[in-house]
């Protein structure tokens, strides 16, 4: 039973727009509500917090009565490599400068397919870091160093 | 003679050097994407959304329009000549169209798919010029419980009539209103939603959310996927059809037209659904239905004909109404707010260059992509062949850099990775993001049309139901939602979208 509850697709989908929707209320009932005449900030998030929630609710129940489940597969490599080299490519702009942040982003993001051969990496590397500084760099001038600290 | 004057005026803005540049290389570039599976034009729109900030609005839209419609000339190319449909419009040309480059025929039915588009190219671009400025002459006299009621006719329909189950279609679209409010209230300027995060006072990017969840959230889920794809090209042959080809195709372009057309203008049926019906018709119509499946030309015309016209009339609503019909126009309504542009009946007073350049720009982009394309058919064709895995790093780095760029902030590249894991979320529990990105767009405008018709009607919300235009709207909405609840209609549907 429990079991066939975590596979359940639907019941997941509700859990979920309940979950966006009670936050929401919840977080706005720091805003002032107003009222229907002045709306406050906060009128609008709980409404539409209100109406998340009730969708929530009945799709949590059409997936009780259909029991659909979750199906697709996920790649948990691609999952985890791909917005952490996004990750890294933010900090690496900060600390490290360009070329370094579109490398690591390269070889991370290269690491998630399903083969990976290093050479082709490499050169494909290569390619991407002179098209990419070519275009944004010295095309579009976007201010940022290709390497810091030198 | 209006309509000559405005159209004259919006060629004039059209072909100057700068614009027929960024409309060639939209159209180009929306080709190769086309083309090559794995990547499709909602992903490179926002992927290259970033790179126009420095471009003039008219220039930026005219090149995300070729990107939209070169795609859809892209998937219909390999769909005929490797049973490859490169966007899911050009399923349907794959019956018919692999049957005849497999005859010795690719050519025949490469040249048809083109003239076919280009006539629905041209019939659409005059039905904008002619119904455009009074659509948005009705609109400009609303007022915002029209507005209001309008927007969420939109969003009903459009949720409803797309593919996906109508239930989450909808619950994504009010979390797309949610996330399009975060950031400062427009009236009191208190920070919503913003976690502390100082990044987010402006709410959160277009660009972020479009890339995170088109571009980093396919990718993660076509990496999940363990089959190849193998190809196999057949020779293309002679490009010119015969006077038979050409008698036998007009009637099924013209059908097409009409049917994409209409189809266009409704919010969320894609441009599989009208080529679709339209082979559907042409089957029916044809004396000898047997022939269909075996090379039919018909079978290419009619339906090719058909998704260009739908999606060339997604423009309509988009530009004289400021409401988006599909993802595509969601995106481009997201480049007319960057541009500071505020999408409604007043672009086409305040900005007539804009709305008169884009159209006359379509019809020009469709004829670039008649006389330059099909004799690179063979370029195309062999860029096939470039494997996956060189393909996703690439978008990687162009997305990471366009979003970094908006706002020079390492925040925004944290945010895509984000909402890449929660598109990726949503698609395992079977919501689609699409809903949510119209909803996303549509947000701040509707609280804010909310809180004016409100305010006006003293906080009376019998206000939309006791003005006319709004009632009508909404009686419409709840049509439709009646309709579609229906299990015989359900059904139908089901099987048309499957």
């Amino acid at each position: 039973m429990i079991s066939r509850l975590l596979k359940n697709k639907d019941f997941w989908a509700g859990m979920m727009f309940i979950g966006f929707g009670v936050a929401a209320m919840f977080i706005a009932r720091g805003y002032r509500f107003g009222s229907a005449m002045r709306m406050g900030p906060g009128f609008f998030p709980t409404f539409l917090g209100g109406i998340l929630v009730a969708f929530g609710v009945c799709i949590m129940a059409v997936g009780l009565l259909r029991g659909e489940r979750i199906q697709e597969r996920l790649s948990i490599r691609a999952l985890v490599l791909l917005p952490l080299s996004l990750v890294l490519f933010g900090l690496l702009m900060q600390w490290a400068g360009f070329i370094p942040a579109i490398m690591v982003l390269i070889f991370m993001s290269a690491l998630a397919g399903k083969e990976f051969r290093f050479l082709e990496v490499l050169m494909l590397t290569g390619i991407l870091v002179v098209a990419a500084s070519a275009l944004f760099i010295w095309g579009l001038e976007l201010p940022y160093p290709l390497l810091k600290g030198f | 003679m209006d309509i000559l004057h405005n159209l004259y005026f919006g060629f004039g803005v059209a072909l100057s050097l700068q614009n027929l540049l960024y409309c060639f290389i939209g159209v180009l570039v929306g080709t190769l994407i086309g083309v090559l599976p794995g990547i499709g034009p909602m992903a490179t729109i926002a992927m290259l959304l970033p790179i126009t900030y420095n471009v003039p609005p008219v220039a930026a839209l005219i090149m995300l329009a070729g990107i939209y419609y070169g795609a859809q000339y892209g998937g219909s190319t390999t769909s005929i000549l490797v049973n490859l449909p490169g966007e899911t419009s050009s399923v349907v040309t794959c019956i018919d169209g692999y049957q005849m480059a497999r005859q010795g025929r690719a050519g025949v039915a490469l040249a048809i798919a083109a003239i076919g588009s280009f006539v629905a190219g041209t019939i659409c671009t005059m039905l904008i010029a002619m119904f455009g400025p009074s659509i948005a002459g009705i609109a400009l006299k609303f007022g915002s419980p029209e507005y209001f009621s309008l927007m969420l006719m939109g969003l009903v329909t459009a949720a409803i009539l797309a593919q996906g189950d109508m239930l989450k279609s909808l619950a994504m679209v009010f979390l797309g209103l949610m996330l399009g409010i975060v950031g400062s209230d427009v009236d009191t300027g208190v920070k919503r939603f913003c976690f502390g995060f100082f990044e987010l006072a402006d709410g959160i990017g277009f660009v972020t959310i479009a890339i995170g969840i088109f571009a980093v959230g396919e990718i993660i889920f076509n990496l999940s996927d363990p089959e190849e794809r193998q190809v196999f090209t057949s020779r293309v042959g002679s490009l010119y059809p015969t006077r038979q080809d050409l008698k036998q195709a007009i009637a099924p372009i013209l059908r097409g037209t009409a049917f994409g057309a209409f189809f266009g203008i409704l919010p969320g049926t894609g441009p599989s659904i009208a080529s679709f019906g339209s082979y559907m018709i042409e089957k029916k119509l044809a004396k000898d239905p047997s022939r269909f499946g075996h090379g039919a030309i018909e079978g290419v015309a009619g339906p090719e004909s058909a998704n260009n016209a739908d999606a060339q009339c997604k423009f309509i609503p988009m530009l004289t109404l400021g409401i988006p019909a599909s993802g595509t126009m969601a995106l481009m309504l997201g480049a007319l707010m960057i541009h500071g542009i505020t999408p409604g009946p007043s672009v086409m007073v305040q900005q007539p260059a804009l709305f008169w350049g884009l159209i006359a720009s379509m019809w020009i982009g469709n004829l670039m992509l008649v006389v330059l394309n099909l004799p690179l058919v063979g370029l195309w064709v062999s860029l096939l062949k470039v494997p996956y895995r060189l393909l996703f790093p690439a978008i990687m780095v162009f997305s990471a850099i366009g979003i970094y760029s908006t706002n020079n902030t390492s925040f925004d590249i944290y945010l895509t990775a984000f909402f890449g894991v929660l598109g990726i979320m949503w698609r395992l529990l079977g919501c689609s993001p699409i809903p949510l990105l119209l909803g996303f767009v549509l947000g701040p405008m509707m609280e804010e049309n909310l809180r004016r018709a409100l305010q006006v009607s003293e906080g009376d919300p019998t206000v939309f139901f006791t003005r006319p235009i709004s009632l009508a709207f909404l009686i419409v909405t709840v049509l439709i939602l009646i309709v579609m609840v229906m299990p015989a209609v359900r059904k139908r549907r089901d099987d048309i979208a499957g």
